[in-house]
């Protein structure tokens, strides 16, 4: 794991220690959050390290602390989780084998992927995967565990925009991607069917129902 | 917390559930050898999903619309990022842009 820095540039490095800030930052408010609807401190802090999916988090604790059935909201939060199998299948042999294979899939989330898929061959792409998934790993729990224990002093992270940054790091990560047209045209027409389908689906259906946008892409015929 | 069996319960159900989806995709990878072209197409289904993300986390909440100062925020560090700025400069300005818009009472 040491040749982690020796693989990556140094860019693509402060790149992924900011993406871990961001989570941090969301992180607090999670925390605060979860002790705010009533969760002991323990709480966020092992859902952080066990779960390590911030929105089907928020989600849970946002069910249960409204008097919904926790188990309906391990199902909606596992709703939102099911895009994780795709993202499995678009990485090859990225996590390696063994205890690297349990530890690897769970450190596997929306920016360690994207910061895969950003890297040009196998090294980079494992090296960016790993490092930016063990810093989720440190930091999501990190933030959880100070926002819940100076919960309200935190008030409302909007007001810093923070908000915004989740949507803007992974729409940097993938604007290489977007260059091709054929790619941006599917991503379009994705997110196009993700927000017509907001309104009226449960959390997690709407990014899923976007796959249906991959029929825009050309047929390509196994090669002879 | 009203029942904490039942709710640690829930959780330890989320984390599993979660653990296996994570999982299945690199066993599934490791096993089946996949054509090229099947590969390409999982590639392109990542990508598609991470604009879906970009898309709803940008411009809704819940199932309503997020306001204009979030999505507002992204767009500038779309427009950036397209114009291929730093990434610390797009992040930062697309939370800039939002909290500015707030600031200035902008939803």
């Amino acid at each position: 794991m040491g040749s982690i820095y020796r693989t990556l540039a140094r860019g693509t490095l402060r790149d992924i220690a900011l993406a871990c800030l961001a989570v941090w930052f969301i992180g607090l408010s999670y925390g605060a959050i979860a002790v705010a609807s009533g969760f002991p401190l323990w709480f966020p802090a092992a859902q952080s390290v066990l779960v390590l999916a911030g929105a089907s988090e928020f989600l849970f604790v946002g069910i249960v602390a409204a008097g919904g059935n926790p188990l309906a909201a391990a199902a909606a939060g596992l709703l939102v989780n099911a895009r994780h199998v795709p993202y499995g299948l678009a990485l090859p042999d990225i996590t390696g084998r063994g205890w690297r294979r349990l530890l690897g899939s769970h450190v596997m989330n929306d920016e360690s992927v994207v910061f895969a898929l950003s890297q040009e061959d196998l090294p980079r792409k494992r090296a960016a995967y790993w490092a930016c998934g063990l810093g989720v790993l440190l930091c999501w729990p990190a933030g959880a565990v100070l926002g819940a224990l100076i919960g309200s002093v935190i008030g409302n992270t909007g007001a810093f925009g923070l908000d915004a940054m989740f949507p803007a790091v992974i729409l940097a990560l993938i604007m290489p991607a977007l260059r091709d047209r054929v790619t941006l045209r599917a991503a379009l027409a994705g997110a196009a069917i993700a927000l017509a389908a907001a309104p009226f689906l449960p959390p997690g259906l709407p990014v899923l129902l976007a796959l249906a946008a991959l029929l825009t892409l050309p047929r390509q015929r196994p090669a002879k | 917390m009203k029942d904490p069996t039942l709710v640690v319960a829930g959780m330890l159900t989320l984390s599993a559930g979660t653990f296996a989806f994570r999982f299945s995709g690199p066993m599934l990878r490791q096993r089946v050898a996949f054509p090229p072209w099947a590969e390409r197409l999982l590639e392109a289904a990542a990508v598609v999903l991470l604009a879906a993300l970009v898309a709803t986390t940008a411009l809704t909440e819940g199932h309503g619309f997020a306001g204009l100062a979030r999505p507002a925020g992204v767009l500038v560090g779309g427009v950036l990022a397209w114009r291929k700025a730093p990434f610390l400069v797009v992040v930062l300005a697309a939370a800039a842009v939002t909290a500015v818009l707030r600031l200035l009472g902008v939803p």
